[in-house]
């Protein structure tokens, strides 16, 4: 078991190394359709999870979202009686910033910023307009060497790589299967899930309908409405909230030399994305080693971002990502149990904000799909953009 | 279909298309290539650059299969084929097309289940002046 940090307060710390604590989470419902905007459900989730912490709005003067959260921190602060605000922080790149915004939060309070910080996410992605139905969208101009072909959506983007990855090294469908349905199962277990009732079976998936080939429809996340909610607080303070600390125990960021989001085409090697950075710099900081991660939520916009991320942050070689995933290795009870909630795939996808409150509730001990004593989880945003990573402790 | 939304940085490498010509901008100081363009040599940080021409031999470095939903004019045609090509004379830069069977022809001219990583290619254009590939030996 972990021993519980001792570093006090923000005096004397050095980095940002368990000198935090995530001490509430909070979330509405989760569905294709809810009929609240996207400012009322943030709202909610962000006061549910002031609430779990026990901590008055008033008392926070930090909040950090996603350069793609709709629902700006004025309006936010002021419709929540939140305090005067000293810090506040906007991450870009979509679903590759939900780490980091409880890593920036981490950081303001670490270094003596704030005292009490909110990050969150609300979307209406379900019952929201999809882009690619709707010809006159603006493009921007990065897409002048993709979208003219018929590369259109996230989907056919990442397909590219699939297929590569495939070819380099002999993932499968079957590997890629492997992935969905570890989620669907955990999803099976969780109530919230938008999946829970709907188990998936190989057939299922071998038949399913195809999206960009090689991804099927169960390789492609959920479309989902829903907001999420998390409190940052020093290490010192959330000792005394009321829930049991998760600890922050190591963050990172990562865009890589010559990157280019999502059509990562025209570097040296592609097949090495953001998580590779990110990796170094989160292993570089942290106590432990892949070997000691008990659970993972892994960003799972698409089944195909596992592999490439269990490679990226060190839990396989190179190019065995897709092996890793063989003999129920993703399963609870396997080598590195993922998604315990559902993840992206089978329980809500909020650009990965679920992913860290699931991590939140698995150090707590109060997970659908528990993993017996897990003192330790690793949390990553969206591979294949700017993405960002949390180790998170007990 | 969508047109390129051309960008300062672009414009060239579609003004040669546009005349039947692929170039590569190429710092002119340290001679090496970059896709997609930009104003500074990632590699000497110099800003002076010129427009290569290349052989336009390429081979298929990955490819994807398409199906709705999509953008209509695109549903219409899919399932179609895009690829990315990795160019002959500069192996690290890989364009994005679709395999088709001859100049013009539509994206879904050319049968999915006969596209194989590693197949060399030959780049045509087609008259809206995009870059289209057909197989080097068909």
């Amino acid at each position: 078991m972990a021993v519980a940090p001792d570093t006090a307060g923000i005096r004397g710390v050095t980095g940002i190394k368990d000198a935090t604590a995530i001490a509430g989470i909070g979330q509405t419902s989760f569905a294709r359709q809810l009929t609240e905007n996207e400012r009322t459900l943030a709202c909610r989730a962000i006061l549910a999870a002031l609430d779990d912490a026990g901590i008055a709005p008033a008392e926070v003067d930090a909040l950090a979202s996603y350069t793609m959260e709709e629902t700006d921190e004025v309006e936010v602060a002021k419709a929540l009686g939140l305090g005067d605000l000293t810090f506040f922080s906007k991450v870009g790149y979509g679903g590759g910033g939900s780490c980091a915004t409880v890593a920036h939060l981490a950081a303001a309070i670490a270094t003596g910023q704030a005292t009490v910080g909110v990050a969150w996410r609300s979307r209406k992605r379900g019952s929201g307009p999809r882009p690619w139905r709707n010809t006159s969208v603006q493009l921007p101009t990065p897409a002048q060497w993709t979208r003219p072909f018929g590369l259109l959506r996230p989907s056919d983007e990442i397909a590219m790589l699939t297929r590569r990855h495939m070819h380099e090294y002999g993932t499968t469908r079957d590997h890629l299967f492997n992935v969905a349905l570890a989620c669907r199962n955990r999803a099976n277990q969780n109530p919230d899930a938008i999946m829970y009732d709907r188990p998936l079976t190989r057939e299922m998936y071998m038949t399913s309908r195809w999206i960009s080939e090689p991804l099927c429809l169960f390789d492609n996340c959920l479309e989902t409405d829903g907001a999420l909610a998390c409190v940052v607080v020093s290490a010192e303070r959330a000792r005394d909230c009321r829930r049991t600390p998760v600890y922050i125990h190591s963050a990172a960021q990562g865009l890589p030399a010559q990157h280019h989001g999502m059509v990562n085409y025209w570097n040296d090697d592609p097949l090495t994305g953001p998580a590779w950075t990110a990796a170094r710099h989160l292993w570089k900081h942290a106590d432990f080693t892949p070997d000691d991660v008990q659970v993972a939520q892994l960003y799972d916009a698409f089944t195909a971002l596992i592999p490439l991320s269990l490679e990226g942050y060190g839990f396989c070689g190179r190019g065995e990502g897709g092996a890793f995933t063989e003999g129920g290795a993703l399963e609870s009870g396997g080598r590195l149990p993922i998604n315990t909630g559902g993840g992206g795939l089978s329980e809500a996808y909020v650009h990965g904000f679920n992913l860290i409150t699931e991590g939140v509730r698995q150090l707590r001990g109060t997970s659908t799909a528990q993993v017996p004593g897990a003192a330790t989880c690793l949390v990553t945003a969206g591979e294949g953009v700017p993405t960002s990573a949390l180790l998170l402790r007990s | 279909m969508l047109t390129p939304v051309v960008d300062e940085d672009g414009a060239p490498f579609w003004g040669y298309a546009a005349q039947g010509e692929l170039r590569v901008q190429t710092c002119a100081d340290c001679a090496e290539p970059r896709f997609p363009p930009r104003p500074c040599c990632p590699h000497c940080q110099s800003f002076a650059s010129e427009w290569r021409a290349v052989s336009g031999r390429g081979r298929v470095w990955s490819f994807v299969v398409p199906h709705p939903p999509l953008l209509p004019d695109y549903a219409e045609l899919a399932p179609y084929n895009v690829i990315v090509v990795e160019l002959a004379d500069a192996p690290r830069i890989r364009l994005v097309g679709n395999l088709v069977t001859g100049p013009d022809a539509p994206l879904n001219s050319f049968p999915p289940e006969r596209i194989r990583i590693g197949a060399r290619v030959q780049v045509v254009f087609s008259s809206a002046g995009l870059p289209q590939w057909i197989l080097e030996r068909p």
